[in-house]
């Protein structure tokens, strides 16, 4: 490596225009594209399976293509449609409380083989949810997962001291609100099913899931009516 | 096989055992006491399957409610606080009470 890279001060444009680039001989750095992260073990073990399907004609291409694009489909909007639902429904919310999976699927949700269990806010009981070993999420009824929810600082601190997490996310519960923490570690699966907020008596279904956001649904957040 | 060990509301202890390699039972509910909530299901079991062995015949898991303060006796916030975590059966061991 000869070249002038890193000898010369690189904020100096003489003459050009930084925004383009036309400054001088030298570029500026890129943002780095996906193949210039490691290739790690897991990466080369989902290509190599995924290349062997392919290759004895299990799968098609497309096939395997589109089944990437279902589950990248998937995103809080479902969960949410459960909740309007149950708040408008007691019955429904009686069945999404007993089994998630089958009550998504009477809204044509697939919310796939793994169980999901809803748990309810209550006044005077808060639900978070995290998995401290790993990441589970139901991702099939919320989609993936925010990088936060899979982090060191998440997993290890929500367990450890709730309150302090959840006022981070700037919701500050009072003493008398207790906080229940679900750990999902085994074939398990957790929704919350936030309060229904007040000033939204006489709201439609479809009106009310767009109070539910994704942070409702993993108990960081909990929805509000926007200020009349 | 016999049948589920345990029973809602009963009080357990997560053994403190650390054994090697892959298992599905956090570090920090090891030797503490909490209550059983309900059975989850039975699965097979993550030590064997860890292994790419099958795992069977499947094991219950229990979802175990923990006292806050039983986790961490440190712990800042109610007294009611918890945390619920589930726990395959072989981790768990009948005890005569459980904060």
């Amino acid at each position: 490596m000869t070249t002038h890279d890193h000898e010369h001060d690189h904020h100096h444009h003489d003459g050009g225009d930084p925004g383009r680039g036309e400054g001088g001989p030298h570029r500026h750095p890129f943002q780095p594209d996906l193949e210039d992260g490691p290739y790690s073990w897991h990466m080369a073990l989902t290509d190599a399976v995924a290349d062997l399907l392919l290759a004895k004609g299990l799968i098609g291409a497309d096939e395997l293509r589109r089944t990437l694009e279902e589950i990248d489909a998937k995103n809080p909007a479902l969960g949410a449609r459960l909740v309007a639902r149950a708040w408008v429904d007691p019955a429904f919310k009686a069945r999404l409380l007993a089994d998630v999976n089958a009550a998504a699927a009477e809204l044509g949700i697939d919310a796939g083989g793994i169980p999901i269990r809803a748990v309810e806010c209550r006044p005077g009981e808060h639900h978070i949810v995290v998995c401290t070993l790993c990441s589970c999420y139901p991702r099939l009824l919320l989609g993936a997962a925010p990088d936060w929810y899979k982090a060191r600082a998440y997993r290890s601190r929500v367990v450890r001291e709730p309150r302090a997490v959840l006022a981070e996310f700037g919701l500050n519960l009072p003493e008398e609100v207790r906080v229940i923490v679900h750990d999902s570690t085994a074939e398990l699966r957790f929704m919350v099913l936030p309060e229904r907020p007040a000033g939204t008596e006489g709201w439609e279904e479809d009106r009310l899931a767009t109070l539910v956001t994704r942070d409702c649904l993993i108990g960081v957040a909990r929805p509000r009516a926007p200020l009349a | 096989m016999s049948g589920p060990r345990f029973r809602p509301g009963q009080p357990v202890r997560v053994k403190a055992l650390y054994p090697p390699g892959h298992c599905r039972t956090p570090f920090y509910t090891r030797g503490k006491r909490g209550r059983i909530l309900d059975m989850v299901d039975v699965e097979p079991d993550p030590q064997e399957r860890a292994y790419g062995r099958p795992g069977l015949p499947p094991v219950p898991v229990w979802r175990v409610v923990f006292a806050q303060r039983e986790l961490w006796p440190d712990y800042r916030g109610s007294d009611q606080d918890r945390v619920v975590v589930g726990i395959f059966e072989p981790w768990l061991e009948p005890v005569e009470e459980a904060p």
